[in-house]
């Protein structure tokens, strides 16, 4: 699958560096650097809640933003950028130069993966180290783990954005595909239509199964787990999970589940894309 | 160099190339001509292996599709519209040259041919370039390489007078080692610089015909004329061009294969014309 070095490499910086130049990029790295500025500045760290304090606090605060805004924001700009360069006749110039499909391809998803991970990671790297600077106690496992967990989910939502770039032959409908996918996920959190199903006395299983199915699911169990280890919030749910993997099970799950999503996303992408028309 | 067996192009019921049939000998020059619609993109497109399409197609006896990388490192492309590229022109040629194994600094030199400085513009996003810069640039891209093949779509559209000297040059430079496709929407473009003429309507081959190859691509011609009274629309075009004069007699050095290009454009001042003399010059 992977590409001769020679053409794997060229493709992924000159991903890097478009990405560096492009909106999309300062409009990102403005965001999540800008989530953890204004965490300090409003005392997030001085706050506690459920016994939590400090960067804790913060990281908790961090990952539960990050959450809401990392899937749609990765599968929106991707699938735009994708579609509207195959669109504007960038792909038509830049697949006529002597490039190897594989090498295309999986340099333009690990560049980008490299680029819209690199400000979630160094948004948080920086808050861990302003926070050393201020003699507050960082949480390295927490921080680890987090950082793990973020890894992953841009991993498949980048994955799920390259088969829908690859499947949609406009803009707007890769657009649209992209909204809908991230709306479906949406709808199926513990608190919309798995409640619904739940108080109409579909089996636990079912709507437990449906939620760890769903990798925006298992990404918010998995973060709330560490600063609720019994996940009482969850309910009975709770206890479906901890039977079926134990808590290290399930934080091993949530970062191999998503991951294995995105794989077999790109994968796939990656198949239809050297098998159709390239533009 | 290229052959086509049966080659058929459809998007959904939309028949684009329709069993097409074509063996093209190394060296040939080809003008590949249509109206919108015709399939001349989709031909080129085709040939790069961007699409998929039933019937045979070999270039240089390797099939665009399975073999992309080695066919395309020996094929030059110049598409018709400059692409919208945000990266810097510098990350472009450092590009083009890493997958064609060559040193980027040959794409330098012949875009300085072109009349481009690429110190001047190497850090700017390709996108902000003029049309002529972007085009200057695609052409060093595709004639700065050893290329076997070079499928040009308009290429000098774009160019000033000066730069399609410098381009057909260029091109002249190549007339032993390269077989070129140049397509266009007129045969008045291309046809000085051809010595066969293929065109496509509804995706079919409808006139294949040899042209005489009398025009010399490194040629000039000298031109001689004499208006009846001075114009500032037709001083500022004859300047354009590289002609000098005092407003009613006008003088100077044309590319060869621009000459019918030139005398279309004289065709809109007739009216004021009262003398013209075109003198080939080795």
């Amino acid at each position: 699958m992977m590409a001769k070095t020679n053409d794997f490499w060229p493709t992924l910086r000159l991903e890097v560096n478009t990405s560096l130049r492009a909106r999309w990029f300062a409009v990102h790295s403005l965001v999540f650097g800008g989530i953890v500025a204004l965490l300090f500045v409003f005392g997030l760290t001085e706050s506690r809640v459920l016994g939590f304090i400090g960067l804790s606090r913060l990281l908790v605060t961090y990952i539960q933003l990050a959450m809401a805004i990392l899937p749609i924001f990765v599968l929106i700009t991707t699938v735009r950028s994708v579609a509207g360069d195959r669109e504007a006749g960038v792909f038509e110039y830049l697949l006529a130069l002597p490039v190897s499909l594989a090498a295309w391809f999986w340099g333009k998803f690990l560049g980008r993966y490299l680029m819209v991970f690199a400000p979630v990671f160094l948004a948080m790297l920086g808050a861990s180290l302003w926070a050393l600077v201020r003699d507050i106690p960082v949480p390295w496992g927490m921080f680890g783990y987090y950082t793990a967990l973020l890894a992953a989910m841009t991993w498949c939502f980048l994955g799920i954005a390259m088969l829908i770039s690859t499947c949609a032959r406009s803009t707007d409908v890769a657009q649209g595909a992209a909204f809908l996918v991230w709306l479906v996920l949406l709808l199926f959190l513990d608190l919309i239509l798995l409640g619904v199903m739940i108080q109409e006395h579909a089996p636990a299983e079912v709507a437990v199964a449906i939620a760890l199915f769903n990798p925006l699911q298992s990404f918010r169990t998995a973060a709330l787990m560490l600063f609720d280890p019994q996940l009482i919030v969850l309910g009975p749910a709770a206890y479906v999970i901890f039977d079926l993997f134990g808590a290290l099970g399930y934080q091993i799950f949530a970062l191999a589940w998503p991951t294995l999503i995105g794989t077999i996303c790109a994968a796939w992408g990656y198949r239809m894309f050297r098998k159709g028309d390239l533009l | 160099m290229i052959e086509l067996r049966h080659v058929t192009k459809q998007f959904k019921k939309n028949v684009v190339l329709d069993d097409l049939n074509l063996s093209v000998a190394a060296g040939e020059r080809i003008a590949l001509i249509g109206s919108n619609g015709a399939g001349k993109t989709t031909l080129i497109r085709c040939l790069l292996g961007e699409y998929v399409h039933t019937g045979e197609l070999s270039i240089l006896g390797l099939n665009p599709r399975r073999n992309r990388a080695d066919l395309l490192r020996r094929i030059g492309f110049v598409p018709q519209l400059p692409p919208p590229l945000r990266m810097s022109v510098g990350d472009l040629l450092r590009f083009a040259g890493e997958l064609s194994g060559i040193e980027a600094a040959r794409f330098d030199t012949v875009a300085a041919q072109l009349g481009l400085d690429v110190a001047k513009v190497r850090h700017l996003p390709f996108v902000k370039l003029s049309g002529g810069m972007k085009q200057k640039i695609l052409i060093a891209v595709a004639l700065g390489r050893d290329c076997e093949l070079l499928i040009l779509d308009e290429p000098a559209a774009n160019l000033d007078p000066e730069a399609r000297h410098a381009f057909f040059d260029l091109l002249a430079e190549r007339l032993g080692s390269a077989t070129m496709l140049i397509s266009s929407h007129r045969l008045d473009e291309v046809a000085p610089l051809v010595n066969r003429v293929l065109e496509l309507d509804t995706g079919r081959i409808v006139l294949d015909d040899r042209v005489a190859d009398d025009v010399a691509l490194a040629g000039r011609v000298l031109c001689r004329l004499v208006l009846r009274r001075t114009e500032p629309a037709i001083a500022k075009t004859l300047a354009e061009w590289g002609l000098v004069g005092d407003g009613l007699a006008w003088q100077g050095a044309i590319a060869g294969p621009d000459r019918l290009r030139f005398l279309g454009m004289l065709a809109r001042y007739v009216g004021v014309l009262t003398h013209i003399e075109m003198e080939e010059q080795a």
